[in-house]
């Protein structure tokens, strides 16, 4: 009886829903749909609806909180580790801004919480979607991200400003500052996932041609991006790319010939010096970052020093004697995570590690249990997003990868970063709500 | 959902873990097992030192009167570190400083050249890094220009530091005593452990003379602020906080007056000595209390000390230290070495009475004594039988021959062949030891010559140290040679027998013997003052800033001659004969000894292949003496004719006789000036002239209006500046 619930695909075995009031409909067991699939079902409130045994304030906390509601829906592990990850993210932003660093302190701490707020009104908006009708989103996003890329590119003077050597910004009045290359990002995921969800029957993979024209339309913001240049997204595209394709479930060997020209191509750029010379020593430096300490290996060994120095229990929040001097570049941003290193030591920072691991691990169930490849695919490339960017950023704050300007995930501060963020988790919840009870 | 992805799925979450696991594993090496070593390394990030060199103390006469002073100056450095970075190596800021300055831009773009391979002089010698003075002694309102416009001269700073500022001519006259500053260097450095801010300019010592003597009283202690910094350099906490503590400064007994006197007579002396005798060219005089307390005191040839201030150049180098100019370096009155004469036989008068012989016998003055072959003559001829009183007023050499002979017949004979640096000391030369020869008087300047007693021990080493190696007698020595070649072939085969010749005309104060002009002052003086041998000082009093008086320096007794009272009066009233009748009746002839009773003896040293060692030493008044005049010119002539002569007029300068100005009227030292907390003199007796103490130039009052001097009250004294500079990361 209940194999039809959540799946919108099995109305159509069934003639008809049962008619409310009729026996067959009391014999029910008791309903637990979200209003969207009730309502797709078929499900109308009849006349005595509202004339029920219970009052209308228990019906509306039983609508809200009720064994099928929304919220009682949602995945409460993955929102928990991200709430807990905006709360320490906060404090340290908190700290590696009030300090003597930087000479005004507290606009950062209420901005950070600011962004935070609209960041969650964002993620409950997007979970109270249907994640299908994200396809619908997805060219939007796509595209007005390319032209916000283009924005940052084009010489508009006093629209973009350029933040170490890179243009990433658009500076709107009041100080509101928009990253478009963030929600590039999410771009990526929605619009390959969109495209590389589409099997054709009695096929058990994607088209070689859905590849195409994915790699097509990723390649858009990817060289918009590579203009920019901001080289941290763009290996963090890459790695979305080509998780994605693997995801997908294309044959191997495709995915390997694809990796074998896209190495191809990255070395005929490097070959044909293509990259500027403080590109390459911005990706190289990480090597032997005392080798040059004032210049591009600076952060890195200033980073590595604050982060070492704090030991296995930290110098306590607010106690960081780098992080108070401002040694650390981008402290409140890209290294944010050496504020933890310095102030909440090895143990807060497998805290944080632990904290992200567990919502890698809720997106990548999330994907697991999706309704369909669609669903899989968004989650997938979330958790991929996640694994690579957390990877990349907290790698160049301890020595191991290149310093590139990716943020921390729900951590660093910075507006379009965590709008996005909360947007994918948004994401992850509408894909959660929505899915098969079979898995 | 495709089977395939659900796989892949998993491999993703296998890798993300196992990312997830490499970051924790890194985060492991990095905070646990790479603590210490990183904690190391914040620190070095975090700790700045700011070295602010102390006011140095100023070095003053026995008036109050600067001899040397410190003063601040307005000093307009630029930095090129700075300017470097600029997109235009900084050549606009300098165009508009050097409009500021009035100088041309090529004269200033020439003084901030650093000298690197291929770079013509002029150009920067020092560090790169260190800010380049280009202009001293800036008006004040362009150093407020260049302060307030930051922005238009970031590299240029202006800063009030400390200069040297000598009082001339009294420094010039006193420059072997005041001695000079220098640079820091690596092993004083080591040595003294003190705080240095790197900057050549800041970080000097006192290399000789009263400036290295006091040096660690004059510098004060050095500030050092240690500072967390945050990256920008700003500083965000004290972690040590030693405040600069000014210098003391050292008030000395050198009478500012006199010394500028007696500096300008022993000039004239020397250059009317070598009117007649051009090897004469140099010589000292010492003017010291009866107590040991230096009250002037010249060398000639002197210098200007001032030329040690920017670096010396090689032409000045070259005048200083070389022999050409008489090395005005050194400061012959406590460096020179001479043979003291005539002087000498007081020494040997006293040890003949020690040895047995009467005060009040009656001795032979023959025109010659001649032992073992060698003939050694009187220089006035035969005089018959004197009293040693007589002795004394003639100068009668032979009776001092005698008495060192007599000596030398009773006193070990078989040690005389010298084997070994312990055989004993000689009867006659331990007497000399006792009267403060042969070794180092102790006063307070560093450097210091002993003289020479020809001891055994003395003998043992010149000759070990000379026949073989060193003047290699052996090697040069000639039976039949020259007169300097038959002696040197003796001193081989006999150098290390203290012989009967030697004996008897070290009796004289000739052949080995050696004295400084000061170890002859302080032995006059002990002779003056009853028989207390005193180690000399210059320094008189150090005073803080605040005007206590930290320390009081009194010149220790370090011995008693070996003569009783009563001898010591035998010789004085012989000395007064000399003067009145004897070998200085002549110099001293119109000289008013009923109003200042000088007593002295003269001293006419020969020298092999060089005129007479002119030598005088006095003291006065007779009865009751106070000061002790000594002169010593070497290569001039007999002792009345050049030495006695200047001496006469240094005595006429103490006390204002014969048209002179009279540095210590009535003989009296004025009293110990008191310093006031301003730290300028409050006048205590009246001299003739008083002297302010404050001269104009020096900085009595801070330049005003300057925000960046800020002086604690303690350490403001006389305007004295502080400088901060910090040191670099």
């Amino acid at each position: 009886m209940s194999s039809w619930r959540g799946s919108p695909d099995l109305g159509s075995r069934r003639s008809a829903p049962p008619v409310p009031g009729s026996a067959a409909y009391r014999d029910l067991p008791p309903v637990r749909l979200s209003g969207g699939t009730a309502r797709r079902a078929g499900f109308r409130p009849g006349p005595d609806f509202g004339r029920d045994r219970r009052g209308r304030l228990r019906r509306l906390l039983g609508k809200i909180f009720g064994a099928g509601s929304p919220l009682r829906r949602l995945d409460w592990i993955l929102l928990v580790a991200v709430l807990a990850l905006c709360a320490i993210g906060t404090l340290l932003v908190w700290s590696a801004t009030s300090t003597n660093g930087m000479s005004t302190a507290d606009p950062y701490l209420s901005k950070d919480i600011l962004n935070i707020g609209i960041g969650l009104a964002l993620m409950a908006g997007v979970s109270m979607l249907d994640y299908r009708q994200l396809r619908q989103y997805a060219p939007v996003v796509l595209v007005a991200s390319c032209v916000g890329l283009l924005v940052v590119l084009a010489p508009l003077g006093h629209f973009t400003a350029p933040v170490n050597g890179a243009k990433s910004w658009i500076t709107l009045p009041g100080g509101f500052q928009i990253e478009p290359s963030e929600y590039a990002k999410l771009s990526i995921i929605f619009v390959s996932a969109t495209i590389l969800a589409v099997v054709p029957r009695r096929e058990r993979r994607p088209r070689l041609r859905a590849v195409g024209i994915m790699l097509g339309v990723a390649a858009v913001p990817l060289v918009l991006v590579l203009a920019e240049p901001d080289l941290g997204v763009v290996m963090l595209m890459l790695a979305l790319i080509i998780g994605m394709i693997a995801l997908s479930g294309i044959r191997l060997r495709w995915l390997a010939a694809l990796v074998v020209v896209g190495a191809a191509g990255i070395a005929a750029v490097i070959k044909l010096h293509l990259l500027k010379a403080y590109q390459v020593s911005r990706l190289t430096s990480f090597l032997n970052p005392s080798a040059d300490p004032r210049g591009t290996g600076y952060s890195a060994e200033q980073s590595k020093i604050a982060i070492g120095s704090g030991g296995l229990t930290g110098q306590g929040l607010f106690h960081g004697q780098l992080i108070a001097g401002g040694f650390v570049p981008e402290q409140h941003t890209d290294f944010i995570f050496a504020v933890a290193g310095e102030e909440l030591g090895f143990v807060g920072c497998l805290v944080i590690i632990g904290l992200l691991a567990v919502v890698l691990l809720c997106a990548i169930r999330i994907a697991a249990r999706a309704d369909d490849q669609f669903g899989m695919l968004v989650a997938g490339g979330i958790a991929i997003w996640f694994a690579v960017q957390s990877f990349i950023n907290i790698g160049m704050t301890i020595g191991i990868m290149p310093v590139t300007g990716l943020p921390l995930p729900f951590v660093s501060y910075g507006g379009s970063a965590i709008f996005a963020d909360m947007i994918a988790i948004g994401a992850l919840q509408t894909v959660h709500r929505h899915r098969s009870v079979f898995d | 959902m495709i089977p395939a992805s659900k796989r892949r799925l998993a491999s993703i979450a296998l890798i993300a873990v196992a990312l997830l696991s490499v970051l924790g594993v890194r985060l492991y090496n990095l905070q646990v097992r790479g603590h210490s070593s990183y904690v190391a390394l914040a620190s070095q990030d975090q700790v700045r030192s700011v070295v602010t060199p102390a006011v140095r103390g100023e070095i003053l006469d026995d008036t109050g009167q600067v001899m040397v002073g410190r003063q601040s100056e307005l000093v307009v450095a630029v930095n090129m570190a700075t300017l470097g970075q600029q997109s235009d190596g900084g050549a606009a800021e300098l165009s508009r400083l050097a409009r500021l300055l009035k100088v041309s831009e090529k004269t200033l773009q020439e003084r901030v050249r650093i000298c690197t391979k291929g770079v013509q002089q002029p150009c920067w010698q020092g560090s790169p890094y260190q800010p380049i003075p280009v202009a001293q002694n800036v008006p004040q309102p362009v150093a407020l220009q260049l302060l307030e416009d930051k922005s238009a001269f970031p590299g240029v700073s202006a800063d009030i530091q400390p200069v040297t500022d000598y009082n001339q001519p009294l420094a010039t006259d006193a420059a072997g005593m005041v001695g000079y500053l220098q640079p820091i260097t690596p092993q004083e450095l080591k040595a003294l452990n003190e705080p240095v801010t790197g900057f050549t300019g800041d970080d000097l010592v006192g290399q000789a003379g009263l400036e290295a003597q006091y040096d660690a009283a004059l510098r004060g202690t050095t500030g050092v602020d240690e500072v967390a910094t945050n990256a920008a350099g700003q500083v965000t906490s004290t972690i040590k906080d030693i405040k600069p503590v000014a210098g003391d400064d050292l008030v000395t007994s050198i009478n500012g007056q006199l010394q500028i006197d007696v500096e300008n007579i022993l000039a004239n002396s020397v250059q009317q000595a070598h009117a007649d005798n051009p090897g004469a060219n140099s010589g000292a005089a010492v003017v010291m209390t009866t107590t040991g307390q230096v009250v002037a005191m010249a060398s000639y040839p002197t210098y200007d000390p001032s030329v040690w201030t920017n670096g010396l150049s090689e032409k000045e180098f070259k005048r200083l230290f070389g022999t050409a100019d008489g090395e005005p370096i050194l400061e012959r009155a406590t460096q020179g070495e001479y043979p003291p004469g005539s002087t000498w036989k007081v020494t040997t008068l006293t040890a003949g009475i020690r040895f047995g012989d009467s005060l009040y016998g009656s001795y032979d003055c023959p025109a010659a004594v001649t032992v073992d072959g060698h003939t050694f003559k009187n220089d006035s001829g035969n005089e018959g039988q004197m009293s040693l009183h007589q002795a004394l007023v003639v100068s009668c050499d032979t009776v001092f021959y005698n008495m060192g002979y007599q000596i030398w017949q009773a006193d070990h004979r078989k040690d005389d062949t010298v084997t070994s640096p312990t055989a004993p000391v000689q009867f006659e030369q331990k007497i000399e030891l006792d009267w403060g020869f042969g070794k180092d008087t102790g006063v307070d300047l560093p450097q210091e010559s002993p003289g020479t007693v020809p001891t055994r021990q003395w003998l043992y080493y010149y000759w070990k140290d000379n026949a073989h190696t060193g003047q290699d007698w052996c090697k040069y020595g000639r039976a039949n040679g020259s007169y300097v070649q038959q002696i040197e072939y003796d001193d081989c085969r006999f150098g290390n027998i203290w012989e009967p010749g030697q004996a008897i005309i070290a009796s004289i104060g000739q052949g080995y013997i050696n004295v400084t002009p000061l170890q002859l002052a302080r032995a006059y003086a002990a002779l003056a003052n009853g028989g207390t041998l005193y180690s000399p000082r210059i320094g008189e009093e150090l005073v803080s800033p605040s005007g206590k008086v930290v320390e009081k320096i009194t010149p220790p007794v370090v011995g008693h001659l070996p003569a009783s009272k009563n001898t010591l009066a035998y010789i004085r009233s012989a000395l007064q004969g000399v003067v009145t009748s004897g070998t200085a009746a002549g110099t001293f002839g119109s000289f008013p000894l009923n109003r200042v009773c000088v007593a002295g003896k003269t001293g006419t040293a020969q020298v092999f292949g060089k005129n007479s060692t002119s030598v005088f030493a006095s003291f006065a008044p007779c009865n009751d003496p106070r000061y002790v005049v000594v002169m010593m010119i070497p290569d001039s002539g007999y002792g009345a004719d050049v030495s006695g002569p200047g001496v006469r007029q240094i005595w006429d300068a103490i006390y204002g006789l014969q048209g002179a100005k009279a540095s210590l009227p009535g003989g009296k030292l004025p009293a110990v000036p008191h310093i006031t907390t301003a730290g300028r003199v409050v006048q205590t007796t009246p001299t003739v002239s008083p002297t302010p103490r404050s001269s104009p130039k020096s900085g009595a009052q801070a330049p005003v209006g300057l925000p960046f001097v800020q002086l604690p009250a303690d350490t403001a004294v006389g305007g004295k500046p502080r400088r901060v500079t910090s040191g670099g990361p």
